[in-house]
């Protein structure tokens, strides 16, 4: 029995590069299999540089090129796109980073990083895992850009070349300043602690140590001041010149006073000061930003059309064939598009026969077939052989890209805050700075000292410290149990404004619908199951979402047989011969029938055997598992609408699943959809929108949240808040009651931290602020809402099973 | 009372040059990348010395 399984397992032929099962062992190197030619060139070429460790490190860790062609790269010759690519260069030597979305594992990085052994002229080269980014070093005297670029895709790793994504160098600056300030308070905030003890444990002071430390606690809070606080100064001097009172006015006040109080205290021998209280305060306010800055290094939620779209196109200038920056297309131009190329602008077809794949777009995996004089839109992928287009509108001005020339895109989006934090900020300051003046009136008859203290004592142990850092805690770790959940968010502020969701519009083909899945039925004759092997047989070879749909609806009922004969027609069907019958799979042309009442209900396959039409196969969109449980926990809170580009056959299944008061529209271009988003928002609303295709881009960049469903993260998804892996669908509802939850565990740290302030501004108040009690109260409150504020959402986390 | 100050004045400098020494790490990027360079040590260096010494005969 063990036997024959051992036989089983090595009668499967599997490659030695990519592990794909080869079809048969024509393509060998001594007894290694190769699935393509594309797999064994490229073993071939890292065994002749020794370069075979690639293949120890992993298991057949190799990418399958999907296409024999050679990719003309002669466009990275133009230098002025060159020069919009590269990081950097000096004449000589040059920089560049890629993006390589197929890195995926150890040897990938092996092998990338061993580039210079492949060329001589690069320099070097490294990688980043998680971001998937390539940067290389190389000469330019020994080699081109256009050389480098050629060597990855000659080993599979063909980079994603795109002028949008240059943007990071930003956000790493902003963090390696983060790290910075946050190195300088612990450094400080840890010495003036431990110069500071012999203030805390002891009342004598023989040798006039004490004055000394004071004075060293000065100097090391003066980095701590003039450094490491800087961001929380310049947000609230910004935020008070737009006369907005946001949580770092409060803080920069209680610092400020903090200081100044502690600074005249050692200066004049009044006292030791509150030097550590402040470098503890700074320290613990840098470690919550720290916290919240921390997202998704590996996704970008910034992509537009310009990063899916090609860089450069072929053209035909008088015959000859050249390569041309996608920029400098005008009218007119006639391009060429091969097999899986994207077209750039809305054309016209001009030669050849396209099928155009608008899944990006639309969310259709259906591909559309184009004839002679027929327009295609900017976007599409082509799937076939070689056609010939005529630009009819520029790459800006076509029928989806237009929809960037938007004001949504254009304007900088300055972040409205309305972050609970910052509500609740401004009344906490006037209601301090009252208290506070209270007091200082109260002893001011008394003794002016007295009154100066108890003001500024005020203001010091008010410092709302455990307030700021409720909201990153909170958020952050809400961030990270949704990211475990396969949905991604941007940053924290979205989980607040998904708390406030009014209404929710989806997207309908590709969102609502599952795009891996489709409802197959047969139509005509019974099928017996010896026709059922013949059609299985027939479409096992075909890519084609249909004939793939077909394929997986008999994949375990019935057998196969070997094929005779075989023709794809693009954008037609199969004509093959199976086991002695000619079998035609395809559309109603192609075998020859004429009834068909046309219907845009659902997709119809055809079957002919031996020029017979049996019948046809009924290929239905399926809706996501769970869709109408979704609708139904979210029903009484929130309203739903449904926004489709598509014609509206499915309307009754839709006013089934989300009831008849519910606006469904169809037939919305991109522009439209954004404008219904902008309707709503007019009304007041919050407004959610889940989409998936570049049509739905406006209409995500408008929504107050914007998520986009993606079957696999790492493929593109257009600009938006969050993205959702699509098993992950049903539990949106989670997601959405869980940001609310997360917003009442922040009410409820409010409270704590509300709390600590009154029994702090008690002793305040009565001028009793000892430094030890506030270097022991600010970082206890502190450290209180940070534990409960983890432990809150982890404990509703798992209640909700979503942990 | 001196012995504490030279105590606290050496605890000060070794201090600042770990200080110095997180500059040094943040500004030279190893905060960008936290994961590659885990997976970078694991490789073996043996065949590199193979490699070199094959490149330098061709």
């Amino acid at each position: 029995m063990l036997e024959i399984k051992e036989k089983k397992i090595s009668e499967k032929l599997i490659c030695y590069h990519c592990g794909d099962i080869c079809k048969d062992d024509s393509i060998a190197i001594n007894d290694k299999l190769f699935c393509c030619n594309g797999c064994k060139t490229v073993y071939e070429l890292l065994e002749s540089n020794d370069l075979c460790t690639y293949y120890n490190l992993e298991d057949k860790p190799g990418i399958t090129k999907n296409y024999d062609a050679v990719r003309n790269y002669d466009f990275l010759d133009d230098s002025e796109l060159k020069s919009k690519l590269i990081d950097f260069t000096n004449g000589q030597v040059t920089t560049i980073t890629f993006y390589i979305p197929q890195m995926h594992c150890s040897s990938c990085i092996w092998l990338l990083e061993n580039l210079f052994k492949l060329n001589p002229g690069i320099i070097h080269s490294q990688v980043n895992f998680l971001q998937k980014k390539l940067s290389v070093k190389f000469r330019e005297e020994l080699v081109t850009l256009k050389q480098v670029v050629q060597l990855l895709d000659a080993l599979g790793y063909e980079p994603n070349l795109n002028l949008n994504e240059k943007n990071d160098s930003q956000v790493k600056h902003e963090n390696k300043k983060l790290y910075l300030r946050l190195g300088v308070a612990g450094f400080a905030f840890g010495n003036i602690m431990l110069l500071s003890f012999p203030e805390y444990l002891s009342n004598s002071d023989p040798e006039n140590l004490k004055g000394i430390f004071a004075i060293l606690n000065l100097i090391l809070a003066l980095p701590v001041l003039l450094y490491s606080s800087r961001e929380y100064f310049d947000s609230a001097y910004k935020g008070l010149r737009k006369k907005f009172v946001n949580i770092d006015v409060p803080i920069s006040l209680g610092i400020i006073v903090l200081f100044l109080r502690s600074f005249i205290e050692v200066v004049f021998s009044y006292g030791p000061g509150y030097f550590d209280s402040l470098a503890g305060l700074v320290f613990f306010l840098l470690i919550g930003k720290t916290f919240q800055n921390k997202t998704y290094e590996a996704l970008n939620f910034e992509r537009n059309y310009k990063s899916y779209f090609p860089i450069a196109i072929t053209v035909r200038r008088k015959g000859n064939e050249t390569t041309i920056p996608v920029s400098k297309l005008e009218i007119g131009e006639r391009i060429i598009i091969r097999n899986s190329e994207i077209i750039p602008a809305d054309s016209i077809l001009i030669k050849g026969e396209a099928n155009i794949d608008y899944s990006f777009v639309t969310g259709e995996s259906v591909l559309t077939s184009v004839k002679n004089g027929e327009i295609v839109y900017a976007g599409g992928r082509h799937i076939g052989s070689i056609i010939e287009l005529e630009i009819i509108k520029e790459v800006s001005q076509s029928y989806l890209t237009q929809l960037w020339n938007n004001s949504v895109f254009t304007k900088k989006s300055e972040s409205l805050t309305t972050s609970l934090a910052n509500s609740v900020s401004k009344y906490f300051t006037f209601v301090i700075l009252f208290i506070g003046l209270i007091a200082f009136l109260y002893w001011l008859p008394i003794s002016l000292p007295t009154a100066l203290n108890a003001l500024t004592a005020v203001l010091i142990v008010a410092c709302p410290c455990a307030l700021a850092l409720s909201t990153p805690f909170t958020l952050g770790n809400t961030l990270r149990i949704f990211g475990r959940n396969k949905f991604y968010i941007k940053n924290i502020s979205v989980i607040e404004t998904l708390a406030k969701i009014s209404d929710i519009v989806f997207d309908k083909t590709g969102t609502l619908t599952d795009s891996t899945n489709k409802d197959v039925s047969f139509e005509g004759i019974s099928l017996s199951d010896y026709h059922k092997s013949l059609i299985k047989s027939a479409v096992k070879s075909s890519t084609h979402p249909l004939s793939r749909a077909i394929y997986n609806h008999f994949e375990n009922s019935v057998g196969e047989f070997n094929l005779n004969e075989y023709e794809e027609i693009a954008g037609q069907g199969i004509i093959s011969t199976v086991d002695g019958n000619r079998l035609i799979v395809g559309s109603s042309k192609l075998v020859n029938y004429i009834n068909d009442e046309e219907s845009h209900n659902s997709t119809k396959v055809f079957i002919s055997i031996n020029s017979n039409v049996i019948g046809f196969f009924r290929i239905t969109n399926v809706y996501r598992g769970g869709l109408s449980n979704v609708i139904n926990s979210l029903e009484d809170k929130i309203n739903f609408s449904v926004i489709s580009g598509d014609k509206n056959n499915e309307e009754s299944d839709l006013k089934r699943i989300f009831g008849t008061s519910a606006p469904i529209y169809f037939n919305q271009s991109p522009q439209q959809k954004l404008n219904y988003i902008n309707v709503l928002q007019n009304e007041n609303k919050t407004v959610l929108m889940v989409g998936d295709g570049l049509n739905d881009a406006g209409a995500l960049k408008q929504s107050d949240v914007g998520i986009s469903i993606s079957e696999n993260i790492n493929n593109f998804s257009p600009a938006c808040d969050g993205i959702l892996e699509a098993g992950s669908f049903t539990k949106l509802k989670d997601f959405i009651k869980f940001s609310n939850v997360s917003r009442q565990i922040i009410i409820a740290s409010f409270i704590i931290s509300f709390i600590y302030n009154v029994i702090g501004i008690y002793f305040a108040v009565t001028g009793n602020l000892s430094p030890l009690f506030a270097a022991v109260l600010m970082p206890l409150s502190s450290i209180t809402v940070v534990v409960f504020t983890t432990f809150a959402t982890n404990f509703y986390a798992k209640v909700m099973r979503l942990i | 009372m001196s012995v504490i100050l030279i105590l606290i004045a050496f605890s000060l400098l070794v201090a600042i040059i770990f200080l110095f020494a997180f500059f040094w790490a943040v500004k030279s990027g190893q905060y960008e990348d936290k994961y590659t360079p885990s997976i970078r040590i694991l490789f073996d260096n043996k065949k590199d010395k193979n490699d070199k010494n094959n490149n330098s005969t061709n």
